[in-house]
């Protein structure tokens, strides 16, 4: 079984947000992780592999700092890892989709594990692109996962309940919470991964330039949301405060 | 060129979803504006019944696709109408509620397209003659305006509550259109709902939430009675979910669900930055805690500083009076 696992590098979830001189987010001072969602996917590969035999390789469009997500990838048991540069390119979840096609295009692949959104500025579309343009089956926000005989059958989550779906391999599964509980690297892992091969590529190397990437959402203008300021405590004996509350819902804030 | 405003009418079993209204209800005013007409698109087995209801919140026209392999939504099944639709017409853009079918359909649909799709938007203006979506990003922590400026449909999803649903009464135009479901490669085994008399979370105007200061599971049973009175969906925090005490449907948070509600009642809830990332765009923000430092009160519109199993159950009797 050969398991492709796609693997974005993010911000902290505690990350302070700031704008730089460009009025862009910022990230100099942040610290970065792999996607929470993104771990999921890498174990749920190495469980499969365990099973079933086979190699997982990590993959990740990013900057060169976006090597730390791989080696932790590789940490808790990947057997390798392509990074492909986007250098100066802007991109949106269709270039970036592009690019990971691509470089998966010239592996061999049964499965492609991803997580079903970045925390960043994901926007839960990436993985089900890559999907698309490979012509491959794609079942999003997944919290169980079988594979046998060539299919995947996989349970995943809705508004009002779940579903059990089969799809024929290969096919691209997003991870949701609940699928697993990602592994920790261990001290031997961590070791063993500062050896383990990582692929670095450009865009050059996929014989893909601005014009085939260039993307389809541009971003205008960024912001950061005026804080939401404190409202009032409601004073007095749990009786008293319950019962001025429920005044103020409805006649104050007229929310009830 | 690319002309009309789609609107994406999502359905489960007989019911249209309450965001499809509030998407017709925004694209009537922005149809209008661009001088365009606005559209809704309807798929299922069975469904065309609904199609005059969406007319009653301003489409034009009403695309009606019927199909028994439509009966339950499945990836390729929607994605290949959809995208068919669209090479047909040729609208100008395509908007969808940003729920789980919303999310599923309109990433392949894009891609198939080869366009640009803005998801789960809170906003939507007109710049020129573009429509300019607003995206929080960085869970909440900033907001950018984006376009696509060249690539034709323009897509969003957009999250549910973002706009209020405005009855604005057409006769719409009802058109039977042809095109199959061709090729399924998801093959659905089982479905499992989960009865539930309460709105869904991410579509719910009021939501009560209870956190690791609810103690044990049995304890969720007085934000029940609260959510009962209220009309409410019941939600947790990480904490919560993590214990076992609830299942993680019911998180709101930056790994779990992201809600809009007009009232969120955080109960024993400490206010952790992850936790809000899932809440703050709610309109009024209650919390209950024993702790006055709680980061919670820092964003709450009304905060009581007390014990919650004495509060709650309290405020549900006031406001069974006050409902009642
Ligand atoms: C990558 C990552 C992702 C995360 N994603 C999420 C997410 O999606 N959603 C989420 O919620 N968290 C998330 N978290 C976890 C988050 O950091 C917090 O740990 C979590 O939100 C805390 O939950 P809590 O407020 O219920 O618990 P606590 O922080 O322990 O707070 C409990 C509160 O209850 C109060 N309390 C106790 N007893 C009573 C009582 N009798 N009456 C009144 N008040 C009482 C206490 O004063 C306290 O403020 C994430 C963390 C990480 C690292
Ligand atoms: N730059 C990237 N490199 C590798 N994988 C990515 C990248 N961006 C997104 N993905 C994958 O696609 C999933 C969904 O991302 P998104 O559509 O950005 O929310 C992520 O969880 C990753 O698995």
């Amino acid at each position: 079984m050969k398991i492709a696992v796609l693997v974005k590098q993010t911000f902290d979830t505690e990350a302070k947000i700031i704008l730089d001189v460009n009025g862009k987010i910022s990230s100099s001072g942040v610290s970065l992780i792999m996607n929470p969602y993104d771990e999921f996917a890498v174990e749920e590969g190495l469980r499969i592999k365990e099973k079933e035999g086979g190699e997982v390789t990590v993959i990740s469009v990013g900057g060169q700092q976006a090597q730390d997500a791989l080696r932790q990838a590789l940490a808790m048991g990947a057997d390798k890892a392509v990074l492909v540069d986007q250098g100066e390119a802007e991109l949106d979840e269709y270039a970036t989709a592009t690019i990971l096609a691509k470089a998966i295009s010239d592996l061999e692949y049964d499965l492609i594990l991803g997580g079903f959104r970045a925390i960043d500025d994901g926007s839960a579309q990436v993985a089900g692109r890559v999907a698309e343009i490979l012509n491959i089956p794609v079942v999003n926000v997944v919290t169980g996962l079988e594979i046998e005989g060539g299919k995947a059958v996989a349970t995943r989550e809705t508004e009002s309940g779940s579903e059990v779906l089969e799809v024929p391999l290969p096919a691209v599964i997003t991870a949701q919470k609940g699928l697993n509980e990602p592994r920790y690297p261990s001290m031997k892992g961590i070791m063993k991964a500062k050896k383990k091969p990582m692929d670095k590529k450009t865009l050059a190397d996929l014989g893909l330039d601005d014009g085939k990437i260039s993307a389809k959402v541009k971003a205008l203008s960024f912001s950061l949301p005026e804080p939401r300021k404190a409202g009032k405590v409601i004073p007095g004996e749990a009786a008293e405060a319950a019962r001025e509350l429920a005044r103020l819902l409805r006649e104050e804030a007229k929310v009830i | 060129m690319a002309q009309g405003i789609w609107v994406f009418a999502e359905q489960r079993e007989g019911q249209i979803k309450k965001v499809t209204f509030e998407l017709l209800s925004e694209g009537r005013k922005a149809a209008d504006q661009l001088g365009q007409e606005l559209c809704a698109v309807l798929v299922g087995k069975g469904v065309a019944g609904m199609a005059e209801s969406l007319g009653e919140y301003g489409a034009d026209k009403v695309y009606v696709v019927e199909n028994d392999a439509l009966e339950n939504y499945t990836t390729d099944g929607y994605t290949n109408v959809i995208a068919g639709l669209i090479k047909q017409y040729e609208p100008a853009a395509l908007l969808l509620g940003c729920t789980v079918t919303g999310r599923d359909l309109a990433a392949q649909v894009a891609q198939r397209l080869q366009t640009g799709l803005m998801t789960d938007c809170t906003g939507m203006e007109i710049s020129g003659d573009q429509l300019v979506f607003t995206r929080p990003v960085y869970a909440g922590k900033a907001i950018v305006k984006a376009a696509c400026p060249e690539a034709r449909p323009v897509m969003a999803t957009i999250r549910p509550n973002t706009f209020a649903a405005v009855p604005n009464a057409k006769q719409a135009e009802i058109i039977k259109a042809e095109v199959g479901p061709g090729d399924v490669r998801q093959i659905i085994k089982d479905i499992v709902r989960q009865i539930s008399e309460r709105p869904e979370l991410t579509e719910a105007d009021i939501i009560v939430s209870g956190g690791r200061g609810m103690k044990g599971p049995e304890n969720f049973k007085i934000l029940e009675e609260l959510a009962d009175v209220l009309g409410a969906a019941v939600g947790a925090s990480r904490a919560a979910v993590d214990a076992g005490w609830v299942s993680h449907s019911f998180q709101v948070g930056q790994t779990g669900k992201t809600v809009s509600p007009v009232l969120y009642i955080a109960c024993g809830i400490s206010g952790a930055i992850q936790h809000l990332a899932g809440m703050s765009s709610a309109k009024c923000i209650v919390a209950i805690n024993k702790d006055e430092e709680a980061n919670i009160f820092k964003v709450a519109d009304y905060g009581i500083v007390g014990d919650l199993f004495e509060v709650v159950p309290l405020l549900t009797d006031e406001l069974k009076k006050i409902i009642a």
